[in-house]
């Protein structure tokens, strides 16, 4: 599945990076602590935090990181969202929490 | 080949380019990826770790057709007791950088799970030096 199939499977925001919509997704990685994030994501996974400051598209370029998708309808920080566009990471978001995100992700990608 | 980066204390937005900068030349050499994404993690944490709790720092960066080593040099409060530094889950973070997301006691073992070689030094209320080396030929 790539980018572009999951924000229409999960009717999900995009906030930037559209270039990235193309991305293979392998997988998810679900944590708001950007260590846990860095040392156990892998290539290619969603990663699904509340985190909306810079520093998470650091971590998404660094890991080659599907997409980020930011839960419970937190916004990006404005700097978030230029870092998104010049990477070409797709930034997106959703209204519905964590718990409920991870749940929907997990059927359709297992 | 050589090369250097000045990071700067407590400014997070520039947290990472030094580290992204090293993955560029790194995949422009071919190295292995897996070795790559290592370096990332490990370098990655050590820079976050200048900008959380040094005044600012230096990464010098040395590589030849066997090994890159990583050098951080900051200016900044010193580690005490690099023993207990390196325990996960044990942290000197503010709240701030905790809230975050960082500062969960994760650097120093993502540095120590991920590099080949590590080594710290510290002097208290003068800075640390954490040494990163990677061989480019794996053992396993």
């Amino acid at each position: 599945m790539n980018v572009q199939q999951l924000i229409e499977k999960l009717e999900l925001r995009v906030f930037g990076g559209e270039q990235g919509l193309q991305n293979t997704i392998t997988g998810g990685y679900v944590s708001d602590l950007l260590s846990d994030v860095m040392g156990n994501s892998d290539t290619g996974q969603v990663w699904l935090t509340l985190q909306t400051h810079k520093n998470v598209m650091a971590i998404a370029s660094l890991k080659d990181l599907a997409a980020i998708i930011l839960v419970n309808n937190h916004k990006p920080d404005e700097d978030t969202l230029n870092q998104a566009n010049e990477e070409g990471i797709p930034l997106l978001g959703t209204d519905m929490s964590t718990f409920e995100i991870t749940g929907k992700l997990y059927e359709l990608l297992k | 080949m050589q090369f250097q980066y000045q990071i700067e204390g407590g400014n997070f937005s520039r947290a990472g380019f030094a580290s992204s900068e090293i993955k560029k030349l790194m995949k422009q050499l071919n190295v292995d990826l897996s070795i790559v994404k290592r370096t990332v993690v490990a370098t990655y944490e050590a820079e976050v770790n200048i900008v959380a709790h040094a005044y600012g720092g230096t990464i010098y960066v040395e590589l030849d057709e066997e090994k890159i080593i990583i050098k951080l040099v900051d200016e900044g409060p010193g580690i005490p007791d690099i023993e207990q530094a390196m325990k996960e889950g044990y942290s000197t973070a503010s709240s701030t950088v905790r809230e975050m997301g960082f500062g969960a006691g994760m650097g120093l073992p993502n540095m120590k799970k991920n590099a080949d070689d590590l080594k710290i030094s510290s002097e208290v209320e003068k800075g640390t030096t954490v040494q990163i080396t990677m061989y480019f030929k794996t053992e396993k």
